[in-house]
């Protein structure tokens, strides 16, 4: 156990099995002791899971960016490695939301999409994101794939803003947000406690999924003969 | 500044004779946009939608797919015969060279775009004589947004396996926003609504113009430096 690379993996994979596990506690508490939202019914239980999927595929991609952008400033192949397991974990969890998203809106919008501006901005930071993935399964040199990358997460970073601006300006459908907005959470008690304790779940393992595919791209770096700090 | 446009002329210039001398890529791109064109005439119902609502979307899709194939051959050619590091051992700063890319392809593209729009009116019997100049000035300031970015994706593509295919899969969500806006801009000129309805739309081409150009400026040299 004296390997770097194996010592991360093993870590990472020891916080996702215990995210997991917390998962497996979300669903009991989300289906058994959460109270049945009154218009919704059943179908407000995936909330728990679609929220907290999206809010850790957001964290995945803007830590993709300030990655990126330390990259290019500080030329640590660290950071790129970082990046690259945060874009690859990020994309998973918006997988996640983006599918989730089109079941709950079903029964309850009567339609499976809609191009509302919420939903524009996250299909298409997935996009951004495979698109950089994709970079980075064409390139060789792991230095060029390094720089190139930084950029294409830098340029993606730039980009939300422009898109949420020009996609904002058509109706938008999407529930508003009810835990981050400038009153008291709107929420009763019992629903915003197993939402919480679902995001801290979710983000757990999203740390724990960066940690094993970190050191799979450690082990991935020695390899192909880079230095591995 | 004067110096760094002028270098930057000079590889644009560079850019524009090799195109002028062989004239292929050029011809391909506005037979391409032709073809765009003409097939989009027979994806659509002419008596469900008139050609006057489908205009402006189809106008900006064949200039983004244009676009797009016109890009793909601006590094293409400096990768044959090492020509690239023939230009970054000439003393001219990045910033210079990225310049003088970024000009070449909009004076590429810009031509592209000028020989659509005629055949656009002829095929979509749009009457555009009211709306020219704003459409022009529309044209321009999206196109600025999305070369500048398509300028540094085309010199990262052109190292990848699939060059072809990768340029579309990163530029295409760069290409949203101005798509946008340019749409939403061109559709109101050909409806003659006033300028205020507009100028939302244009503020936001123009910041998009401004932080894109700058910003890519400052990450080209990690483009191309080894």
């Amino acid at each position: 156990m004296t390997d770097p690379a194996a010592r991360i993996m093993t870590r990472g994979l020891r916080t996702s099995v215990a995210a997991l596990l917390g998962l497996a506690g979300v669903y009991v508490l989300a289906i058994r002791f959460t109270p049945v939202e009154a218009r919704q019914g059943m179908a407000q239980k995936i909330f728990y899971l679609h929220v907290p999927a999206a809010w850790c595929a957001l964290l995945g991609f803007s830590l993709v960016g300030i990655g990126s952008a330390l990259y290019l400033w500080l030329q640590d192949p660290r950071l790129d490695r970082f990046a690259a397991a945060s874009a690859e974990v990020g994309v998973v969890f918006a997988g996640v939301m983006l599918t989730t998203g089109p079941i709950w809106a079903k029964p309850i919008w009567g339609t499976w999409w809609t191009w509302d501006a919420r939903l524009t901005l996250t299909l298409f930071l997935f996009f951004l994101f495979v698109g950089y993935l994709a970079l980075r399964a064409a390139l060789h040199d792991p230095a060029e794939r390094a720089r190139f990358s930084a950029v294409v997460g830098i340029l993606g970073m730039l980009l939300v803003p422009f898109i949420h601006l020009s996609v904002y300006l058509f109706r938008t459908l999407h529930p508003q947000p009810i835990v981050l907005k400038p009153s008291a959470p709107s929420l009763p008690p019992e629903m915003l406690r197993t939402l919480l304790l679902s995001m801290a779940v979710f983000t757990l393992l999203y740390i724990g999924l960066v940690m094993l595919r970190y050191g799979l791209a450690m082990a991935e770096a020695r390899e192909e003969g880079g230095d591995v700090t | 500044m004067p110096e760094t446009l002028r270098l930057a002329l000079a590889v644009a210039g560079k850019d524009i004779r090799a195109e002028l001398r062989s004239r292929t890529a050029l011809l391909s791109a506005i037979v391409f946009a032709a073809l765009v064109l003409v097939v989009f005439n027979f994806a659509r119902d002419p008596t469900a939608l008139s050609a006057a609502d489908l205009a402006p979307s189809v106008l900006w899709v064949t200039f983004a797919l244009a676009a797009m194939v016109a890009l793909n051959r601006a590094f293409t050619i400096e990768r044959e015969h090492g020509a690239l590091d023939g230009l970054l051992l000439a003393p001219l700063p990045r910033s210079a060279l990225f310049g003088g890319k970024l000009l070449a392809n909009l004076a590429f593209v810009g031509t592209v775009e000028a020989v659509t729009l005629p055949l656009f009116v002829l095929f979509f019997n749009v009457d555009l004589r009211a709306a020219l100049p704003g459409i022009l000035g529309v044209t321009v300031l999206a196109t600025i947004g999305f070369v500048s970015v398509g300028t540094i994706f085309s010199a990262m593509a052109v190292r990848t396996r699939f060059a072809e295919l990768m340029l579309p899969v990163l530029l295409l969500p760069f290409m949203v926003p101005p798509l946008i806006g340019a749409v939403q801009v061109t559709a109101r000129l050909l409806a003659g609504r006033p300028m205020s309805e507009m100028l939302g739309w244009l503020r936001l081409l123009a910041l998009y113009d401004v932080v894109f150009v700058t910003l890519c400026t400052m990450v080209f040299p990690a483009v191309v430096d080894e």
